[in-house]
């Protein structure tokens, strides 16, 4: 893939990160933040790729360090995201009215 | 291995369209109450498929070492975020993210050093410029990330002060430091392939800064950076993910990067602070120690008893309980929820004034009252509340204190002075429940104690909280 396919790539994620966003309501901002921060632990996939071309020992070390720590990233956010959520979920069931208009499909 | 021999890279690629693709509808879904859960599932499960994608494709597990290094840095990161995330409490949330965004910014740096490394040290110099430059800066983010969120976490986990540390010419120094690091970038960049300390003054340098920034950034301000540095890793991720030709990794970090940056505004606005104030380091950076301080120091304090207030309270048609991060501190949020209800039992109407900034990030207050039962239609936010306060007969302040803080209206010496606040001072009389007279996480003296209609409660918020609630039942 060449360079400007790869801005061009960059620059509509940005987009779409704005477009998203802008429509939380405040109470949903700690597990958003939550939530986005697990996403960014999909860093992991570089210590993944360059893994078989590591060479020496300090290599090898510093990506399974990587790999760990993107581990955590992206297992303890998730998780942590979804103990908040768990909180909200378990509310009185008929208070329907308020955040209706904002759902798509709200099974669960 | 057949299938994966079978897999060639087309079908890693359409694999992390549908990655990316659960990301979006995943965080679009975390954008309202009830289909966050959801979401975040949705979310995860693009990031399984984006890593199950990557491992299939048959060359990421040549060498004989290879798939058990791989294997045990998964088991040891599991192992890790598992527990971590299980056990941490509700209240020490934002530290906890602080600590999850500064290992992604950990791995973002060390990746880039391995690209390096891989690229000068043991491959040749042929690194082409448009995978060398997203590398450099990824590390300098990523490490400006990794060390920030460290000290944020200290911070707010009081292992380091919570007030501003500053060096003298502190300004000048960052920059150094940043020039430094893009300098070191510069050269490797122009080819001088030889000279493996640049990339470690490069990390060194970002390293260093990371500290720099944040050290001087008051305890209140501390959501609004983490948000910051989460963004930040989010950039850097994109960066790597550009290096590495990675479409997974420049969408995921990027959407992060964007939303993250989106996050920090909101932020920064509910307190009215603009981020590079915050940056710039403590609060509003020139002013010092507040003037706004001496007017209220001299006067005097009411306290009062469990009894009294029950009293007042009863006796209300409209209660409002402001509640803030000493309420979560004390884990009294259970204790409250027993007290809105043993006062709507009496005919009280009871609401939660909910100050967007009010715990340590803007929801997190939601987050704890909601794990304590209280009913989410009971709460209302700063913009709502507000105008009611007139109407209020009695305002319970539990544990908060700078989101009350009249100085903000008041005071233009004051450095929160600006600052949106819920305007407690409107209602008929104040009770503020409060362990001692020390001052908010700002540091800052706040002239509502001094207030007429204000009478203290002192003590633990959880116990007095419990023993107003027995008074209310024997009443």
């Amino acid at each position: 893939m060449n360079t400007i396919t790869e801005i061009a790539i960059l620059v509509l994620a940005a987009f779409v990160g704005f477009e998203v966003i802008s429509k939380v309501p405040n109470t949903l901002h700690t597990p958003l933040m939550s939530g986005t921060n697990a996403i960014h632990g999909i860093v992991l996939l570089g210590g993944l790729l360059l893994m078989h071309e590591a060479q020496g020992v300090l290599e090898h070390v510093l990506l399974v360090i990587a790999i760990t720590f993107g581990t955590i990233n992206i297992v303890g956010g998730f998780l942590v995201t979804d103990r908040m959520l768990g909180m909200f979920k378990r509310k009185d069931p008929p208070k329907a009215g308020e955040d209706e208009a904002e759902e798509a499909g709200g099974s669960s | 291995m057949l299938v994966a021999a079978a897999v060639s890279s087309n079908v890693t690629d359409g694999l992390y369209i549908v990655a990316f693709s659960l990301f979006i509808y995943g965080m679009s879904g975390l954008t309202g109450p009830r289909t966050a859960v959801r979401g975040n599932l949705i979310a995860a499960t693009g990031m399984a498929v984006a890593i199950i994608s990557t491992l299939i494709q048959p060359h990421v597990f040549d060498g004989s070492s290879t798939p058990w290094l791989i294997a045990l840095g998964l088991v040891l990161g599991t192992a890790v975020g598992i527990p971590a995330a299980r056990r941490v409490h509700m209240t020490a949330m934002p530290q906890m993210v602080a600590l999850f965004n500064g290992v992604g910014g950990g791995a973002v740096a060390i990746i880039a050093w391995v690209e390096y490394r891989h690229h000068f040290l043991t491959g040749g110099s042929n690194w082409a410029l448009k995978s060398e430059i997203p590398s450099l800066l990824a590390a300098i983010i990523g490490s400006i990330s990794f060390w920030g969120s460290n000290i944020a976490f200290g911070k707010l986990q009081g292992i380091l002060p919570g007030r501003p540390i500053r060096l003298p010419v502190q300004v000048v120094f960052n920059v150094t430091l940043f020039l430094v690091a893009v300098a070191s970038a510069i050269v490797l960049a122009a080819g001088t392939h030889s000279q493996a300390l640049f990339i470690l003054g490069i990390l060194l340098a970002a390293a260093i800064l990371g500290n720099m920034v944040v050290l001087p950034i008051g305890g209140a301000d501390m959501p609004v950076v983490i948000s910051l540095l989460n963004a930040f890793t989010g950039v850097s991720a994109a960066l790597t993910g550009i290096a590495l030709n990675n479409t997974a990794l420049i969408v995921g970090g990027m959407i992060v990067g964007a939303s993250g940056t989106i996050l920090t505004n909101l932020m920064a606005k509910a307190m009215n602070r603009s981020v590079p104030a915050i940056v710039a380091g403590g609060f509003g950076g020139e002013v010092s120690a507040p003037a706004g301080g001496a007017a209220g120091t001299d006067g005097t304090v009411r306290s009062t008893s469990p009894a009294d207030v029950a009293i007042q309270l009863s006796y209300a048609r409209q209660v409002v309980i402001a509640p803030g991060y000493g309420m979560a501190v004390a884990q009294a949020q259970h204790a409250v929820r027993e007290l809105e209800k043993a006062l709507e039992s009496k005919g009280v109407t009871v609401k939660f004034a909910i100050h967007p900034v009010a715990g340590r990030m803007p929801g997190h207050m939601n987050v704890l009252l909601a794990e304590a039962d209280v009913p989410y239609d009971l709460l209302r936010e700063m913009d709502e509340i507000n105008p009611e306060f007139p109407n209020t007969d009695v305002t319970l302040v539990i544990g908060a204190n700078d989101v009350t803080n009249p100085a903000a209206k008041n005071e233009p010496g004051s450095p929160i002075y600006g600052m949106p606040i819920l305007e407690v001072d409107g209602s008929g009389a104040v009770i503020v429940l409060k362990r001692s007279m020390a001052s908010g996480f700002a540091g800052i003296d706040n002239p509502l104690f001094y207030e007429e209609k204000t009478s203290m409660l002192f003590g633990d918020a959880k116990e007095s909280v419990s023993e107003v609630t027995s008074e209310v039942q024997d009443l």
